[in-house]
Protein backbone atom coordinates (compact mmCIF):
# COMPACT_ATOMS: atom_id res chain seq x y z
CA UNK A 1 0.00 0.00 0.00
CA UNK A 2 1.54 3.46 -1.07
CA UNK A 3 0.86 5.25 2.64
CA UNK A 4 2.31 8.86 0.76
CA UNK A 5 -0.63 8.85 -1.52
CA UNK A 6 -3.21 7.52 1.53
CA UNK A 7 -1.83 10.22 3.47
CA UNK A 8 -2.56 12.55 0.63
CA UNK A 9 -5.99 11.47 0.13
CA UNK A 10 -6.50 12.16 3.89
CA UNK A 11 -5.38 15.30 3.93
CA UNK A 12 -7.40 16.62 -0.14
CA UNK A 13 -10.34 15.04 2.25
CA UNK A 14 -9.54 17.25 5.32
CA UNK A 15 -9.35 19.95 2.89
CA UNK A 16 -13.33 19.91 2.09
CA UNK A 17 -14.22 19.86 5.47
CA UNK A 18 -15.83 23.37 5.94
CA UNK A 19 -14.57 25.85 8.53
CA UNK A 20 -17.03 25.94 11.54
CA UNK A 21 -17.22 28.88 13.20
CA UNK A 22 -20.65 28.82 14.89
CA UNK A 23 -19.90 30.91 18.07
CA UNK A 24 -22.48 29.97 20.92
CA UNK A 25 -25.24 32.41 21.87
CA UNK A 26 -23.74 35.10 24.07
CA UNK A 27 -20.52 33.90 24.12
CA UNK A 28 -19.26 37.52 24.27
CA UNK A 29 -21.39 38.26 27.16
CA UNK A 30 -19.96 35.20 29.67
CA UNK A 31 -16.38 37.10 28.54
CA UNK A 32 -17.23 40.50 29.44
CA UNK A 33 -18.93 38.79 32.78
CA UNK A 34 -15.87 37.05 33.45
CA UNK A 35 -13.82 40.86 32.65
CA UNK A 36 -15.98 42.56 34.91
CA UNK A 37 -13.76 41.20 37.88
CA UNK A 38 -11.03 42.44 36.16
CA UNK A 39 -10.24 45.89 36.49
CA UNK A 40 -7.83 46.89 33.84
CA UNK A 41 -5.71 45.49 31.56
CA UNK A 42 -2.39 44.55 32.86
CA UNK A 43 -0.24 46.95 31.84
CA UNK A 44 2.90 46.27 33.71
CA UNK A 45 2.77 43.01 30.75
CA UNK A 46 5.62 44.78 28.70
CA UNK A 47 7.44 45.79 31.72
CA UNK A 48 7.44 42.25 33.38
CA UNK A 49 8.87 40.87 29.98
CA UNK A 50 11.27 43.54 29.76
CA UNK A 51 12.87 42.79 32.87
CA UNK A 52 12.95 39.23 32.97
CA UNK A 53 14.53 39.21 29.18
CA UNK A 54 17.16 41.91 31.01
CA UNK A 55 17.46 39.46 33.72
CA UNK A 56 18.17 36.65 31.76
CA UNK A 57 20.51 38.64 29.66
CA UNK A 58 22.60 39.97 32.92
CA UNK A 59 22.35 36.25 34.67
CA UNK A 60 24.02 35.35 30.71
CA UNK A 61 27.23 38.07 31.47
CA UNK A 62 27.83 37.32 34.95
CA UNK A 63 28.48 33.66 33.60
CA UNK A 64 30.30 34.52 31.56
CA UNK A 65 32.41 36.67 33.50
CA UNK A 66 32.95 34.21 36.38
CA UNK A 67 33.83 31.10 33.32
CA UNK A 68 36.16 34.14 31.87
CA UNK A 69 37.88 34.87 35.70
CA UNK A 70 38.20 30.86 36.00
CA UNK A 71 40.32 30.55 32.51
CA UNK A 72 41.98 33.82 32.32
CA UNK A 73 44.17 33.55 35.90
CA UNK A 74 45.30 37.05 37.79
CA UNK A 75 49.04 37.72 37.62
CA UNK A 76 48.93 39.66 40.87
CA UNK A 77 46.47 36.82 43.08
CA UNK A 78 47.45 33.80 44.58
CA UNK A 79 43.84 32.33 44.69
CA UNK A 80 40.12 33.22 43.45
CA UNK A 81 39.46 32.91 47.42
CA UNK A 82 41.99 35.08 48.59
CA UNK A 83 40.62 38.10 45.32
CA UNK A 84 37.34 37.30 47.43
CA UNK A 85 38.44 37.77 50.70
CA UNK A 86 40.16 40.66 50.05
CA UNK A 87 37.45 42.38 48.20
CA UNK A 88 34.67 41.44 50.74
CA UNK A 89 36.93 43.25 53.58
CA UNK A 90 38.26 46.30 51.49
CA UNK A 91 35.58 48.72 53.38
CA UNK A 92 36.87 47.28 57.16
CA UNK A 93 40.26 47.40 56.21
CA UNK A 94 40.30 50.80 54.77
CA UNK A 95 38.34 51.41 58.21
CA UNK A 96 40.63 50.09 60.08
CA UNK A 97 43.88 52.30 58.61
CA UNK A 98 41.72 55.50 58.82
CA UNK A 99 41.35 54.73 62.83
CA UNK A 100 45.22 54.40 62.90
CA UNK A 101 46.04 57.12 61.45
CA UNK A 102 43.76 59.54 63.37
CA UNK A 103 45.43 58.08 66.74
CA UNK B 1 -26.78 26.01 22.73
CA UNK B 2 -25.32 27.23 19.52
CA UNK B 3 -27.39 30.09 17.69
CA UNK B 4 -26.29 32.31 14.20
CA UNK B 5 -24.56 35.08 14.96
CA UNK B 6 -26.99 37.40 13.62
CA UNK B 7 -29.33 36.81 16.25
CA UNK B 8 -26.78 37.93 18.91
CA UNK B 9 -27.53 41.25 20.30
CA UNK B 10 -25.43 44.20 19.88
CA UNK B 11 -22.64 45.24 22.98
CA UNK B 12 -23.01 48.73 23.41
CA UNK B 13 -19.63 50.62 24.38
CA UNK B 14 -18.56 54.77 24.83
CA UNK B 15 -17.38 53.87 21.31
CA UNK B 16 -20.25 53.92 18.27
CA UNK B 17 -20.43 50.79 16.04
CA UNK B 18 -18.30 52.12 13.78
CA UNK B 19 -15.20 52.33 15.69
CA UNK B 20 -12.20 50.91 14.53
CA UNK B 21 -9.66 47.76 15.88
CA UNK B 22 -7.83 50.93 17.03
CA UNK B 23 -10.07 53.38 18.78
CA UNK B 24 -11.58 49.83 20.54
CA UNK B 25 -8.40 48.74 21.57
CA UNK B 26 -7.38 52.23 22.38
CA UNK B 27 -10.50 52.39 25.06
CA UNK B 28 -10.08 49.33 26.55
CA UNK B 29 -6.11 50.55 27.28
CA UNK B 30 -8.11 53.73 28.49
CA UNK B 31 -9.68 51.69 30.93
CA UNK B 32 -13.38 51.16 29.07
CA UNK B 33 -13.59 47.35 28.92
CA UNK B 34 -17.13 47.43 27.47
CA UNK B 35 -15.16 48.89 24.08
CA UNK B 36 -13.71 45.23 24.17
CA UNK B 37 -17.02 43.63 23.65
CA UNK B 38 -17.45 44.37 19.70
CA UNK B 39 -13.97 42.68 19.26
CA UNK B 40 -15.07 39.48 21.02
CA UNK B 41 -17.97 39.56 19.12
CA UNK B 42 -15.96 40.49 15.57
CA UNK B 43 -13.13 38.05 16.30
CA UNK B 44 -14.82 34.67 18.14
CA UNK B 45 -16.37 33.06 14.66
CA UNK B 46 -12.54 32.94 13.24
CA UNK B 47 -11.26 31.80 17.20
CA UNK B 48 -13.74 29.45 16.98
CA UNK B 49 -12.93 27.91 13.58
CA UNK B 50 -9.73 27.30 14.68
CA UNK B 51 -10.26 25.75 18.02
CA UNK B 52 -12.46 23.51 16.29
CA UNK B 53 -9.46 22.30 14.38
CA UNK B 54 -7.78 21.34 17.58
CA UNK B 55 -10.22 20.07 19.76
CA UNK B 56 -13.18 17.98 19.52
CA UNK B 57 -15.54 18.40 22.20
CA UNK B 58 -17.63 21.53 22.14
CA UNK B 59 -16.42 22.36 25.79
CA UNK B 60 -13.22 22.18 25.08
CA UNK B 61 -13.31 24.62 21.87
CA UNK B 62 -15.07 26.90 24.47
CA UNK B 63 -13.02 26.56 26.73
CA UNK B 64 -10.09 27.69 24.43
CA UNK B 65 -11.96 30.58 23.20
CA UNK B 66 -12.38 31.63 26.34
CA UNK B 67 -9.07 31.30 27.09
CA UNK B 68 -7.49 33.64 24.40
CA UNK B 69 -9.89 36.51 25.22
CA UNK B 70 -9.09 36.33 28.67
CA UNK B 71 -5.32 35.72 27.78
CA UNK B 72 -5.68 38.88 24.93
CA UNK B 73 -7.51 41.36 27.26
CA UNK B 74 -4.74 40.66 29.62
CA UNK B 75 -1.95 41.33 27.00
CA UNK B 76 -3.45 44.36 24.55
CA UNK B 77 -0.53 45.81 25.74
CA UNK B 78 1.58 44.13 24.12
CA UNK B 79 -0.35 45.08 21.03
CA UNK B 80 1.50 47.69 19.33
CA UNK B 81 -0.70 48.13 16.34
CA UNK B 82 1.86 47.68 13.43
CA UNK B 83 0.18 44.55 11.97
CA UNK B 84 -3.81 44.48 12.14
CA UNK B 85 -5.46 42.95 15.40
CA UNK B 86 -6.48 40.19 13.83
CA UNK B 87 -3.16 38.64 13.14
CA UNK B 88 -2.47 39.42 16.59
CA UNK B 89 -4.99 37.56 17.53
CA UNK B 90 -4.55 34.34 15.91
CA UNK B 91 -1.05 34.50 16.77
CA UNK B 92 -2.44 33.88 20.10
CA UNK B 93 -4.99 31.82 19.04
CA UNK B 94 -2.85 29.59 17.53
CA UNK B 95 -0.39 29.44 20.29
CA UNK B 96 -3.21 28.60 23.06
CA UNK B 97 -4.02 25.63 20.79
CA UNK B 98 -0.80 24.25 20.51
CA UNK B 99 -0.95 24.88 24.72
CA UNK B 100 -4.10 23.03 24.94
CA UNK B 101 -3.15 20.34 22.49
CA UNK B 102 0.48 19.47 24.57
CA UNK B 103 -2.10 19.54 27.97
CA UNK B 104 -4.34 17.05 26.51
CA UNK B 105 -1.96 14.45 24.80
CA UNK B 106 -3.37 11.49 24.24
CA UNK B 107 -0.53 8.99 24.65
CA UNK B 108 -2.62 6.56 22.86
CA UNK B 109 -2.35 4.22 19.68
CA UNK B 110 -5.48 3.58 17.51
CA UNK B 111 -5.62 0.60 16.60
CA UNK B 112 -7.48 -0.86 13.50
CA UNK B 113 -9.88 -2.82 15.06
CA UNK B 114 -10.99 0.45 16.61
CA UNK B 115 -12.07 2.16 13.55
CA UNK B 116 -15.95 2.44 12.61
CA UNK B 117 -17.48 0.14 9.67
CA UNK B 118 -17.26 3.63 7.21
CA UNK B 119 -13.18 4.53 8.11
CA UNK B 120 -12.51 1.01 7.69
CA UNK B 121 -14.29 0.47 4.68
CA UNK B 122 -12.63 3.47 3.23
CA UNK B 123 -9.02 2.25 3.93
CA UNK B 124 -9.62 -0.88 1.98
CA UNK B 125 -10.91 1.03 -0.50
CA UNK B 126 -7.98 2.97 -1.10
CA UNK B 127 -6.33 -0.01 -1.28
CA UNK B 128 -8.49 -2.11 -3.74
CA UNK B 129 -10.31 0.86 -5.48
CA UNK B 130 -7.87 4.16 -5.31
CA UNK B 131 -9.69 6.09 -8.09
CA UNK B 132 -12.96 5.83 -5.78
CA UNK B 133 -11.86 6.90 -2.53
CA UNK B 134 -12.03 10.28 -2.48
CA UNK B 135 -15.79 9.99 -3.10
CA UNK B 136 -16.77 8.63 -0.01
CA UNK B 137 -15.28 11.77 1.67
CA UNK B 138 -17.51 11.45 4.73
CA UNK B 139 -15.53 8.52 6.00
CA UNK B 140 -12.01 10.22 5.09
CA UNK B 141 -12.77 13.27 7.67
CA UNK B 142 -13.57 11.05 10.38
CA UNK B 143 -10.67 9.10 9.67
CA UNK B 144 -8.23 12.45 9.31
CA UNK B 145 -9.46 13.73 12.65
CA UNK B 146 -8.77 10.55 14.16
CA UNK B 147 -5.38 9.99 12.38
CA UNK B 148 -4.82 13.48 13.76
CA UNK B 149 -5.39 12.97 17.46
CA UNK B 150 -2.63 10.09 17.07
CA UNK B 151 -0.03 12.66 16.22
CA UNK B 152 2.38 14.65 19.15
CA UNK B 153 1.15 18.57 19.24
CA UNK B 154 3.92 19.63 17.51
CA UNK B 155 2.86 17.53 14.44
CA UNK B 156 -0.55 17.80 14.68
CA UNK B 157 -0.11 21.71 14.65
CA UNK B 158 1.98 21.44 11.72
CA UNK B 159 0.08 19.35 9.29
CA UNK B 160 -3.13 21.32 9.82
CA UNK B 161 -1.40 24.63 9.26
CA UNK B 162 0.40 23.58 6.26
CA UNK B 163 -1.39 20.72 4.71
CA UNK B 164 -5.08 21.14 5.33
CA UNK B 165 -4.91 25.36 5.51
CA UNK B 166 -2.56 25.43 2.93
CA UNK B 167 -0.37 28.27 4.94
CA UNK B 168 3.22 28.99 4.23
CA UNK B 169 6.01 27.82 5.95
CA UNK B 170 6.47 32.07 6.99
CA UNK B 171 3.14 32.32 7.90
CA UNK B 172 3.42 29.58 10.20
CA UNK B 173 6.59 30.60 11.47
CA UNK B 174 4.76 33.79 12.48
CA UNK B 175 1.77 32.35 14.17
CA UNK B 176 3.96 30.09 16.16
CA UNK B 177 6.73 31.78 16.83
CA UNK B 178 9.26 29.16 15.69
CA UNK B 179 11.78 30.00 13.02
CA UNK B 180 11.41 29.37 9.75
CA UNK B 181 14.09 25.78 9.74
CA UNK B 182 12.41 24.83 12.71
CA UNK B 183 8.93 24.57 11.02
CA UNK B 184 10.06 22.89 7.54
CA UNK B 185 11.87 19.87 10.48
CA UNK B 186 9.06 19.60 12.26
CA UNK B 187 7.00 19.59 8.78
CA UNK B 188 9.50 16.55 7.77
CA UNK B 189 9.08 15.12 10.89
CA UNK B 190 4.99 15.31 11.49
CA UNK B 191 4.56 13.87 7.67
CA UNK B 192 6.83 10.49 8.76
CA UNK B 193 4.63 10.26 11.60
CA UNK B 194 1.14 10.59 10.40
CA UNK B 195 2.85 8.16 7.62
CA UNK B 196 3.81 5.68 10.51
CA UNK B 197 0.32 6.24 12.03
CA UNK B 198 -1.26 5.24 9.11
CA UNK B 199 1.28 1.95 8.18
CA UNK B 200 0.20 0.61 11.82
CA UNK B 201 -3.47 1.19 11.18
CA UNK B 202 -2.77 -0.41 7.47
CA UNK B 203 -0.80 -3.31 9.31
CA UNK B 204 -3.86 -4.33 11.77
CA UNK B 205 -6.23 -4.66 8.79
CA UNK B 206 -3.88 -6.25 6.24
CA UNK B 207 -1.30 -8.25 8.24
Amino acid sequence: MDLLKQSQKLIVAARTIPRDDRVPYAFHRRIMARLAGRTAVDLWEPWGRAFSRAAFCSVALMLLLAIGSFLVPSASSVSLSQDVETTLLAAVDNNTEQIGDTR
Amino acid sequence: MIAPRAAEAVVCSALGKDATDAELIAAVLQGDTASFAPLVQKYSPRVFATARRYARRESEVEDIAQEVWLKSFQKLATFRGEAPFEHWLMRLTVRTCYDFLRGHQRNREMMFSELSQPEEDWLERVVTRPDEALEHAAAARQLIGRVLEQLSPAARLVITLLEIEERSVKEIAELTGWSVPLVKVRAFRARAEMKRCLARLAKGKYL
